[in-house]
């Protein structure tokens, strides 16, 4: 194996399919109208899926939903500031287990 | 400042290397075999509804995605003589439509008499303007000019920021586009109930499809009016054409498989059917005919037997002509379809 993440395997994310399609059938016939438009804007969902996929660290997701979030209007102030946002509440996430690490902390000093 | 293709000697200058380059994209069914999968094949006009004349590729800009490949050392200007016989033809038509482009086709030296004789025989003018030829002097009365023979204005924006602007059509572009946006809507542009017709293009600043139509124009509106004040009627939503500049920035930056392939994959029989060239002939500077602005531009005139010079203009014929495509066509048929008035399906 040349190695993980190829960007082609990107164009390949259909041959999951092979093995299992009802299942395959089943999660495109869900995808799709997520990110239809609705109460948010096709350029809005595009720039949560953004979002999360920095937080999740998907190569593939980024990607697709930097070419996608382009395709909406959005520009690169917008989309910085997106993953601004899942940065945060990533950091945000760790320092509040910090409470964690003071009570047990607390319980064991004296 | 970017020089023209042809100012550098690059090797796209050369047509010939261009369609070639088109013709072989690797992984993209030839345009003709799609269009005959849709029941498209042979494509054929339906009429002239938009008599589109190409005054010149003398331009004041050098923008990266020009299909043009204008700039102010391209010295191909349509003259009075060619323009007459354009007026002739028109004549022997009933396109209500007469589409001036460029080039910045202001600095034609006969562009303000040409808009005399068309307005004078009663058809629409649409000025395709960059805007910042307003602002230059020697043309600071042209939007007065405009405004008195109550020509459309197209003006092309192809964002709302400076940066992206900036990017596409060189420094300091947008500033001078907001000023000539000013001057226009001070005139009356874009304001409604003023019958001074002033629409926006959008065109994406790299190697990706546009947005949709309406969505790209209600921020355009919302943006424009809270950072300029700025007012304008309509917004259109144009796919860069992958030949000519653009050519030049997709195959320099290793996205030119990648965009064909984006393009053909995007193939939309709804917007196949009502492509642009269908209702519209295009005049070269030098006279010569096409199905489009560029087709004009790869030196693909009409064919299929049709007399392919404005001397020779047969408005029964070209109104059922049969079309000259190739694959950088699928910028035309892909998603909601592009054309000089943005998409189609």
């Amino acid at each position: 194996m040349p190695g993980y993440y190829e960007s082609e395997d990107l164009a390949r994310f259909g041959d999951i399919g092979k093995d299992a399609p009802q299942l395959w059938e089943q999660f495109n016939k869900y995808y799709a109208p997520v990110f239809a438009e609705g109460a948010l804007s096709e350029r809005e969902k595009s720039l949560i899926a953004l979002a999360v996929a920095h937080a999740i660290q998907c190569p593939y997701c980024i990607d697709a939903y930097t070419r996608d979030s382009l395709e909406r209007g959005s520009n690169l102030e917008q989309m910085t500031e997106a993953i601004h946002v899942a940065a945060a509440i990533r950091a945000g996430a760790t320092l509040v287990h910090g409470v964690q690490m003071r009570t047990v902390a607390e319980k064991l000093s004296m | 400042m970017t020089q023209s293709l042809l100012k550098r000697h690059h090797p796209l200058s050369v047509i010939d290397e261009q369609r070639r380059i088109i013709a072989g994209a690797a992984d993209v069914a030839p345009f003709e075999t799609r269009m005959g999968e849709a029941g498209l094949r042979p494509l054929t006009a339906v009429g002239i509804t938009t008599f589109q004349i190409n005054v010149g590729k003398m331009c004041n800009q050098v923008c990266g995605h020009c299909h043009v490949d204008a700039g102010p050392d391209r010295k191909e200007i349509m003259t009075r003589e060619t323009m007459a016989l354009c007026l002739s033809a028109l004549a022997r038509t009933d396109a209500p439509i007469v589409d001036l482009t460029g080039g910045a086709p202001e600095m034609n030296p006969n562009f303000r008499w040409l808009v005399d004789q068309v307005v004078s025989m009663g058809r629409h003018v649409i000025d395709r303007s960059n805007l910042t030829i307003l602002t230059v002097s020697g043309y600071e009365d042209m939007p007065e000019f405009l405004a008195s023979r109550r020509v459309e204005v197209v003006a092309s924006l192809p964002y709302y920021q400076e940066k992206q602007t900036d990017a596409q059509r060189g420094e300091h572009v947008f500033e001078r586009s907001i000023a000539a946006l000013k001057r226009l809507n001070a005139l009356g542009y874009g304001r409604e109930g003023s019958g001074l017709a002033l629409n926006l293009v959008f065109n994406p600043v790299g190697a990706f499809l546009p947005p949709k139509q309406a969505a790209i124009e209600a921020d355009y509106k919302r943006e424009l009016a809270r950072r300029h004040g700025i007012v304008f009627n309509r917004l259109y939503a144009i796919t860069n054409i992958p030949i000519s500049r653009f050519l030049e920035f997709l195959i320099s930056t290793g996205n030119y498989e990648s965009y064909m392939k984006k393009l053909a994959g995007a193939f939309n029989d709804d917007a196949a059917q009502e492509v642009m060239c269908r209702t519209t002939i295009s005049v070269g500077w030098d006279g010569r005919l096409y199905d489009c602005d560029f087709n004009q531009m790869l030196d693909v005139s009409v064919n299929h037997g049709l007399p392919a010079h404005i001397r020779d203009f047969d408005p029964a014929r070209l109104a059922a002509r049969e079309i000259c495509t190739g694959n950088h066509c699928y910028a035309c048929t892909a998603g909601a379809g592009s054309s000089c008035t943005g998409s189609v399906a």
